[in-house]
Protein backbone atom coordinates (compact mmCIF):
# COMPACT_ATOMS: atom_id res chain seq x y z
CA UNK A 1 0.00 0.00 0.00
CA UNK A 2 1.42 3.36 -1.06
CA UNK A 3 0.68 6.31 1.22
CA UNK A 4 1.08 10.01 0.47
CA UNK A 5 1.93 11.92 3.64
CA UNK A 6 0.59 15.46 3.20
CA UNK A 7 2.40 17.60 5.77
CA UNK A 8 0.71 20.97 6.13
CA UNK A 9 1.21 22.21 9.70
CA UNK A 10 4.66 23.81 9.65
CA UNK A 11 6.97 23.96 12.66
CA UNK A 12 4.48 22.01 14.77
CA UNK A 13 5.93 20.71 18.06
CA UNK A 14 9.48 21.12 16.77
CA UNK A 15 10.87 22.59 19.99
CA UNK A 16 9.64 19.76 22.20
CA UNK A 17 10.11 16.93 19.71
CA UNK A 18 13.33 18.31 18.21
CA UNK A 19 12.08 17.36 14.76
CA UNK A 20 8.95 17.64 12.62
CA UNK A 21 6.86 14.92 14.20
CA UNK A 22 5.27 13.81 10.92
CA UNK A 23 8.60 13.61 9.11
CA UNK A 24 9.79 11.53 12.08
CA UNK A 25 6.71 9.33 11.86
CA UNK A 26 7.32 8.90 8.15
CA UNK A 27 10.91 7.80 8.69
CA UNK A 28 9.78 5.34 11.36
CA UNK A 29 7.15 3.77 9.12
CA UNK A 30 9.60 3.51 6.24
CA UNK A 31 11.96 1.64 8.55
CA UNK A 32 9.03 -0.69 9.32
CA UNK A 33 8.57 -1.45 5.62
CA UNK A 34 6.13 1.29 4.66
CA UNK A 35 5.85 2.63 1.12
CA UNK A 36 5.42 6.38 1.57
CA UNK A 37 5.86 9.63 -0.29
CA UNK A 38 5.79 13.15 1.16
CA UNK A 39 4.12 16.36 0.02
CA UNK A 40 5.20 19.49 1.88
CA UNK A 41 2.28 21.86 1.49
CA UNK A 42 1.04 25.12 2.99
CA UNK A 43 3.67 26.73 5.17
CA UNK A 44 5.66 23.49 5.12
CA UNK A 45 6.87 24.80 1.75
CA UNK A 46 9.35 26.75 3.86
CA UNK A 47 10.99 23.45 4.84
CA UNK A 48 12.55 23.03 1.40
CA UNK A 49 14.70 26.15 1.69
CA UNK A 50 15.97 25.64 5.24
CA UNK A 51 19.74 25.50 5.53
CA UNK A 52 20.25 25.79 9.26
CA UNK A 53 19.12 24.09 12.43
CA UNK A 54 16.38 25.68 14.45
CA UNK A 55 17.60 27.99 17.22
CA UNK A 56 18.07 26.46 20.65
CA UNK A 57 15.58 27.35 23.35
CA UNK A 58 16.98 28.78 26.57
CA UNK A 59 14.88 29.07 29.74
CA UNK A 60 16.77 30.25 32.80
CA UNK A 61 19.68 27.88 33.24
CA UNK A 62 18.19 25.26 30.94
CA UNK A 63 19.48 25.31 27.40
CA UNK A 64 18.40 23.02 24.60
CA UNK A 65 21.33 21.10 23.14
CA UNK A 66 19.69 19.24 20.24
CA UNK A 67 17.23 21.56 18.48
CA UNK A 68 15.33 20.39 15.43
CA UNK A 69 17.21 20.00 12.17
CA UNK A 70 14.46 19.89 9.56
CA UNK A 71 16.78 19.94 6.56
CA UNK A 72 18.44 16.82 8.00
CA UNK A 73 15.02 15.12 8.32
CA UNK A 74 14.26 15.86 4.68
CA UNK A 75 17.73 14.78 3.55
CA UNK A 76 17.25 11.50 5.41
CA UNK A 77 14.10 10.85 3.39
CA UNK A 78 15.73 11.78 0.10
CA UNK A 79 18.73 9.57 0.81
CA UNK A 80 16.31 6.65 1.21
CA UNK A 81 14.87 7.53 -2.23
CA UNK A 82 11.58 8.67 -0.70
CA UNK A 83 9.93 11.15 -3.09
CA UNK A 84 9.46 14.58 -1.51
CA UNK A 85 7.25 17.07 -3.34
CA UNK A 86 6.51 20.77 -3.01
CA UNK A 87 4.08 22.78 -5.11
CA UNK A 88 5.46 25.41 -7.50
CA UNK A 89 2.48 27.63 -6.79
CA UNK A 90 3.10 27.54 -3.03
CA UNK A 91 6.74 28.50 -3.45
CA UNK A 92 5.64 31.31 -5.77
CA UNK A 93 3.07 32.80 -3.41
CA UNK A 94 5.63 32.81 -0.58
CA UNK A 95 8.34 34.48 -2.67
CA UNK A 96 10.52 31.38 -2.46
CA UNK A 97 10.69 30.50 -6.13
CA UNK A 98 14.17 31.90 -6.64
CA UNK A 99 15.54 30.37 -3.45
CA UNK A 100 17.58 27.20 -4.07
CA UNK A 101 15.97 23.98 -2.90
CA UNK A 102 17.55 20.55 -2.50
CA UNK A 103 18.03 19.18 -6.01
CA UNK A 104 16.24 15.94 -5.17
CA UNK A 105 13.05 17.66 -3.98
CA UNK A 106 10.49 17.55 -6.78
CA UNK A 107 8.82 20.90 -7.49
CA UNK A 108 5.45 20.02 -9.04
CA UNK A 109 2.33 21.83 -10.27
CA UNK A 110 -1.30 21.14 -9.41
CA UNK A 111 -1.82 18.89 -12.44
CA UNK A 112 1.06 16.69 -11.36
CA UNK A 113 -0.37 16.62 -7.85
CA UNK A 114 -3.60 15.20 -9.23
CA UNK A 115 -1.63 12.39 -10.83
CA UNK A 116 0.07 11.63 -7.51
CA UNK A 117 -3.27 11.55 -5.69
CA UNK A 118 -4.56 9.13 -8.33
CA UNK A 119 -1.50 6.91 -8.07
CA UNK A 120 -1.35 6.37 -4.31
CA UNK A 121 -3.67 4.12 -2.32
CA UNK A 122 -4.22 6.46 0.62
CA UNK A 123 -3.67 10.16 1.27
CA UNK A 124 -2.94 11.07 4.88
CA UNK A 125 -3.49 14.77 5.55
CA UNK A 126 -1.59 15.82 8.66
CA UNK B 1 -15.20 -14.10 5.74
CA UNK B 2 -16.68 -11.02 7.42
CA UNK B 3 -17.76 -8.20 5.13
CA UNK B 4 -17.48 -5.68 7.92
CA UNK B 5 -15.43 -2.61 7.17
CA UNK B 6 -12.43 -1.68 9.26
CA UNK B 7 -11.25 1.89 9.69
CA UNK B 8 -8.03 3.14 11.23
CA UNK B 9 -7.90 6.48 13.00
CA UNK B 10 -4.68 8.36 13.78
CA UNK B 11 -5.24 11.12 16.30
CA UNK B 12 -2.86 13.66 17.87
CA UNK B 13 -4.81 15.83 20.31
CA UNK B 14 -4.80 15.58 24.12
CA UNK B 15 -7.79 14.79 26.33
CA UNK B 16 -9.38 18.07 27.28
CA UNK B 17 -8.14 21.08 25.33
CA UNK B 18 -10.28 21.32 22.22
CA UNK B 19 -13.43 20.16 20.53
CA UNK B 20 -11.51 18.11 17.98
CA UNK B 21 -11.08 15.49 20.68
CA UNK B 22 -14.83 15.28 21.25
CA UNK B 23 -15.44 15.08 17.52
CA UNK B 24 -12.88 12.30 17.24
CA UNK B 25 -14.71 10.26 19.88
CA UNK B 26 -18.05 10.89 18.19
CA UNK B 27 -16.56 9.56 14.95
CA UNK B 28 -15.36 6.42 16.75
CA UNK B 29 -18.84 5.91 18.17
CA UNK B 30 -20.42 6.48 14.76
CA UNK B 31 -18.06 4.00 13.14
CA UNK B 32 -19.03 1.34 15.66
CA UNK B 33 -22.69 2.25 15.23
CA UNK B 34 -22.45 1.48 11.52
CA UNK B 35 -20.88 -1.89 12.27
CA UNK B 36 -17.27 -1.07 11.44
CA UNK B 37 -14.25 -2.40 13.27
CA UNK B 38 -12.10 0.40 14.67
CA UNK B 39 -8.36 0.70 15.15
CA UNK B 40 -6.80 3.75 16.81
CA UNK B 41 -3.20 4.95 16.77
CA UNK B 42 -2.86 7.59 19.50
CA UNK B 43 0.02 9.90 18.69
CA UNK B 44 1.55 12.79 20.63
CA UNK B 45 -0.98 14.31 23.06
CA UNK B 46 -3.52 11.61 22.26
CA UNK B 47 -1.31 9.15 24.13
CA UNK B 48 -2.89 10.57 27.31
CA UNK B 49 -6.45 9.78 26.29
CA UNK B 50 -6.28 6.31 27.84
CA UNK B 51 -4.25 7.33 30.91
CA UNK B 52 -5.60 5.25 33.79
CA UNK B 53 -4.90 7.86 36.50
CA UNK B 54 -7.27 10.48 35.11
CA UNK B 55 -9.45 11.52 38.03
CA UNK B 56 -12.83 13.17 38.17
CA UNK B 57 -13.37 16.08 40.52
CA UNK B 58 -16.14 18.07 42.07
CA UNK B 59 -16.89 21.62 40.96
CA UNK B 60 -17.67 24.25 43.57
CA UNK B 61 -18.81 26.78 40.97
CA UNK B 62 -21.37 24.28 39.75
CA UNK B 63 -22.27 23.46 43.36
CA UNK B 64 -21.70 19.76 42.76
CA UNK B 65 -19.47 17.22 44.45
CA UNK B 66 -17.34 14.70 42.58
CA UNK B 67 -20.14 12.18 42.23
CA UNK B 68 -22.77 14.66 41.11
CA UNK B 69 -20.45 16.51 38.73
CA UNK B 70 -19.59 13.22 37.00
CA UNK B 71 -16.79 14.94 35.10
CA UNK B 72 -16.10 13.45 31.66
CA UNK B 73 -12.84 11.52 31.38
CA UNK B 74 -11.52 10.25 28.08
CA UNK B 75 -10.40 6.97 29.64
CA UNK B 76 -14.07 6.33 30.44
CA UNK B 77 -15.11 7.23 26.90
CA UNK B 78 -12.64 4.66 25.58
CA UNK B 79 -13.94 2.06 28.02
CA UNK B 80 -17.50 2.78 26.92
CA UNK B 81 -16.54 2.34 23.28
CA UNK B 82 -14.75 -0.90 24.12
CA UNK B 83 -17.94 -2.15 25.72
CA UNK B 84 -20.03 -1.01 22.76
CA UNK B 85 -17.70 -2.78 20.32
CA UNK B 86 -17.83 -5.98 22.34
CA UNK B 87 -21.63 -5.86 22.47
CA UNK B 88 -21.72 -5.65 18.67
CA UNK B 89 -18.97 -8.26 18.22
CA UNK B 90 -16.69 -5.64 16.68
CA UNK B 91 -12.98 -5.10 17.08
CA UNK B 92 -11.83 -1.98 18.90
CA UNK B 93 -8.03 -1.83 18.99
CA UNK B 94 -6.08 0.99 20.56
CA UNK B 95 -2.33 1.53 20.59
CA UNK B 96 -0.43 4.47 22.02
CA UNK B 97 2.85 5.74 20.59
CA UNK B 98 5.32 4.48 23.18
CA UNK B 99 7.74 7.41 22.99
CA UNK B 100 4.82 9.84 23.30
CA UNK B 101 3.67 7.98 26.40
CA UNK B 102 7.13 8.09 27.96
CA UNK B 103 7.69 11.81 27.51
CA UNK B 104 4.31 12.57 29.09
CA UNK B 105 4.60 10.05 31.92
CA UNK B 106 1.26 8.48 31.02
CA UNK B 107 2.46 4.89 30.96
CA UNK B 108 -0.46 3.47 32.93
CA UNK B 109 -3.27 3.01 30.46
CA UNK B 110 -6.62 1.30 30.89
CA UNK B 111 -7.14 -2.33 29.94
CA UNK B 112 -7.51 -2.92 26.24
CA UNK B 113 -5.12 -0.15 25.26
CA UNK B 114 -1.46 -0.84 24.68
CA UNK B 115 1.95 0.54 23.91
CA UNK B 116 3.19 0.55 20.35
CA UNK B 117 5.08 2.43 17.66
CA UNK B 118 4.57 3.94 14.19
CA UNK B 119 4.92 0.41 12.84
CA UNK B 120 1.53 -0.28 14.42
CA UNK B 121 -0.06 2.59 12.51
CA UNK B 122 1.30 1.04 9.34
CA UNK B 123 0.03 -2.40 10.40
CA UNK B 124 -3.40 -1.03 11.30
CA UNK B 125 -3.72 0.94 8.05
CA UNK B 126 -2.65 -2.00 5.93
CA UNK B 127 -5.32 -4.17 7.58
CA UNK B 128 -8.06 -1.55 7.17
CA UNK B 129 -10.36 -0.43 4.39
CA UNK B 130 -9.38 3.18 4.95
CA UNK B 131 -7.55 5.51 7.30
CA UNK B 132 -8.61 8.83 8.77
CA UNK B 133 -5.81 11.12 9.93
CA UNK B 134 -6.73 13.85 12.41
CA UNK B 135 -3.65 15.92 13.08
CA UNK B 136 -3.37 18.59 15.73
CA UNK B 137 -3.55 22.25 14.66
Amino acid sequence: MKILQVVEQAFRTIVEEQDDTILWLTQSMISAGGDLEVLLTGNCAYYVILKQRQPSLTLGSWKQTEPAELNRDITNLLEKKIPVYVLHEELLERGLLDTPVHEDIQVINHDQLLDIYDRVDQVWQW
Amino acid sequence: MSNRKTITFAFMDPPFENERTVTFFRLLDAALETGANVKVFAYEGAAALSFALQKAHGNAVHGRNETDEDHPLTKNWIAALQTKAASKDLQFDWVNCGLCVDERGVNECISGCGRGSPADLLRYATASDNTLIIGTR
